[in-house]
C-alpha cells in the first residue's frame, strides 16, 4: 500500500462524514464500511479504529486508547491509524476537525 | 438446491429503477427503448418488501434510479423503507423535479448520498444534450442545495463527443459545488446510446487525451475530490468486468418489477426473467433462469474458456457480445482476443454529426 497523501496531526479530531458508515452484515461475513457507491470490507482493527472516530476524540487520544486496550506498542498502533485514516481522507471518506 | 445455493455469492448492490418517466431526453440514456408505463410501476409497499428481501440476501446498497426517481411523489416513503432495512441509499437524479423542500424531506427520511448528473460545463451545450431548456441552471441549484443541507454529493458527467474536451472544467465545477466525488463516465453503448452511437462516439485521439486528463486531475486534486472513471470500452484492449460478473454482485429491478442481472439484459433474446410480484428476491437471485444463464464459467467459449483473465473480467459484457458479435456467450468483442474485435474498431469509426435521437417517454 502506498503512503497516503493526507497527513493527520495528533490533535486532529477525525470522524466519518454523513454518507460514510460502518455496518454489520451477516450475509457478507462481518463488518463493512459503506460509502458513496462503494463498499469496503472492514477487518477487526479497522472497526476498532473507526468506532473511535467520533469527532470528539483526538488522533492522539484514539492511539493511546487502542494501545492500552490491546496492550500493543504505541508506534505500531500509530502507524496503523495514520495509514488507515490518511487513505480514507484521500478518498474523501473522512472528515477532520 | 442446497449445493447450488452455496455456489451463488451474496449480491452487494441493488439498482432500483423506480420509474422510467423522465423530463429529460438524453441521447445516451441506458433505459431500454421500450419503457415501462406509469400504471405498471411497483408501489412503495412493494419496494419496501423488495428492500427487506434484498437486505436479507446480503445487499448493502440500493441505488434509487430511473428514469427520474423524483418523478415519484412517494419517494420519501421509498427512501424511508430503504433506511429501515439498514440499506445504504443512493439517489441517482437529474435534479429536475427535485425541490429544496423535497431534498430536506429525503435527508430526514435517511437518504445517504445523492448523485446529480450534469451534462456539460457549457450551459447551452448541457441543455442541448439533455433536450431541455433551463435544465443546467436548475441542476446546479439542486446540487448546491444537496451540499448546503449536509448530504454528500457526487457529480456525474457522461462523456461523449460533444463534451469530451471539457473534463477539466467539469471537475472544477464539481469542486466549486462542494462535491466529494465526481464520476467521469464515458458512454456505454446500449439502449438509446446505441441508437445514437454515431453522434456520440469520440475519436481515439480524444479518448486517449481524456484518459490522460483524468489521471492528471486525480493527482492534482487528491484529498479534495475523488475522481472515478468509467472507461470508454470501444477503444480498450480488454473488456470491462461488466456488473462485476453476471449474477455475482448486483441485481436490477425494473419499474414494473422484473429482475435483471444488468439494466441492458433484456436485449438478449431467450432469457427468462422473473418478477418480484411472483417470486421472492432470494428465489430470483438463486434460481431465475436469466441469472443462471451466464453464471460461473460453464457457458464460456474460447478464447474466454482457457483465458487467464476469465476470473477478472468474466468474458466482459454479455449484452455487448450479443449486440456486436450476435452471440451472447461469445467473448465481448471489445477484447482484442475476440475473433470479432475488428467490428468494434469499425463501429467506432462510424462517427457522424447528425441530430440526436432524443429519448422519448
Amino acid at each position: 500500500m502506498s503512503k497516503p497523501a493526507t497527513k493527520l496531526s495528533g490533535d486532529a479530531c477525525p470522524r466519518l462524514p454523513r454518507g460514510v458508515r460502518l455496518a454489520q452484515s451477516e450475509a457478507q461475513g462481518g463488518w463493512v464500511l459503506l460509502a458513496p457507491e462503494r463498499v469496503f470490507k472492514a477487518d477487526a482493527i479497522t472497526v476498532e479504529i473507526l468506532q473511535r472516530c467520533t469527532g470528539a476524540a483526538t488522533l492522539d487520544a484514539i492511539v493511546d486508547d487502542l494501545a492500552k486496550v490491546f496492550a500493543a506498542p504505541r508506534e505500531r498502533i500509530y502507524a496503523d491509524v495514520v495509514n488507515l485514516l490518511g487513505s480514507l481522507a484521500d478518498k474523501k471518506l473522512l472528515e477532520v476537525n | 438446491m442446497i449445493e447450488g445455493d452455496h455456489a451463488v455469492p451474496a449480491p452487494l448492490g441493488l439498482l432500483a429503477e423506480l420509474t422510467h418517466r423522465c423530463p429529460l431526453g438524453c441521447p445516451y440514456c441506458s433505459n431500454p427503448l421500450a419503457l415501462d408505463r406509469r400504471e405498471d410501476e411497483l408501489d412503495a409497499s412493494s419496494w419496501a418488501r423488495v428492500f427487506k428481501e434484498a437486505a436479507a440476501l446480503g445487499v448493502l446498497q440500493v441505488h434509487l434510479s430511473g428514469g427520474e426517481p423524483a418523478a415519484r411523489r412517494d419517494l420519501p416513503e421509498i427512501v424511508k423503507a430503504a433506511r429501515e432495512t439498514g440499506l445504504y441509499s443512493n439517489l441517482i437524479t437529474s435534479g429536475i423535479g427535485l425541490t429544496p423542500q423535497m431534498l430536506a424531506t429525503l435527508a430526514d427520511a435517511g437518504l445517504d448520498h445523492v448523485q446529480v448528473s450534469i451534462q456539460d460545463r457549457d450551459e447551452a451545450s448541457a441543455d442541448y444534450i439533455a433536450g431541455y431548456k433551463g435544465a443546467s441552471a436548475r441542476k446546479l441549484t439542486i446540487a448546491r442545495e444537496v451540499v448546503r443541507i449536509g448530504l454528500p454529493l457526487t457529480v456525474n458527467m457522461v462523456v461523449h463527443r460533444a463534451n469530451i474536451g471539457r473534463i477539466e472544467p467539469m471537475v472544477d465545477l464539481a469542486l466549486a459545488l462542494g462535491a466529494s466525488r465526481v464520476e467521469i463516465a464515458h458512454v456505454q453503448y446500449y439502449g438509446w446510446a446505441m441508437k445514437n452511437r454515431a453522434a456520440l462516439m469520440p475519436s481515439r485521439t480524444q479518448v486517449e487525451e481524456a484518459v490522460r486528463q483524468v489521471e492528471m486531475l486525480r493527482v492534482r486534486h487528491q484529498g479534495r475530490i475523488a475522481i472515478d472513471a468509467v472507461v470508454p470500452d470501444y477503444y480498450a484492449r480488454f473488456p470491462k468486468p461488466c456488473v462485476g460478473g453476471w449474477g455475482r454482485r448486483s441485481l436490477n429491478v425494473t419499474p414494473a418489477g422484473k429482475v435483471l442481472p444488468c439494466h441492458a439484459a433484456e436485449v438478449i433474446p431467450g432469457l427468462e426473467f422473473w418478477n418480484v410480484r411472483e417470486h421472492s428476491l432470494a428465489q430470483i437471485w438463486r434460481n431465475a433462469p436469466a441469472f443462471n444463464a451466464f453464471r460461473g464459467e460453464d457457458w464460456m467459449q474460447e478464447p474466454c474458456k482457457s483465458c487467464a483473465r476469465r476470473d477478472q473480467d468474466f468474458g466482459g459484457c454479455r449484452c455487448q457480445a450479443f449486440l456486436i458479435a450476435g452471440d451472447a456467450s461469445a467473448a465481448d468483442p471489445v477484447c482484442n482476443l475476440s475473433p470479432h474485435h475488428a467490428l468494434v474498431a469499425e463501429l467506432a469509426e462510424r462517427r457522424q454529426d447528425v441530430p440526436y435521437n432524443y429519448r422519448t417517454t
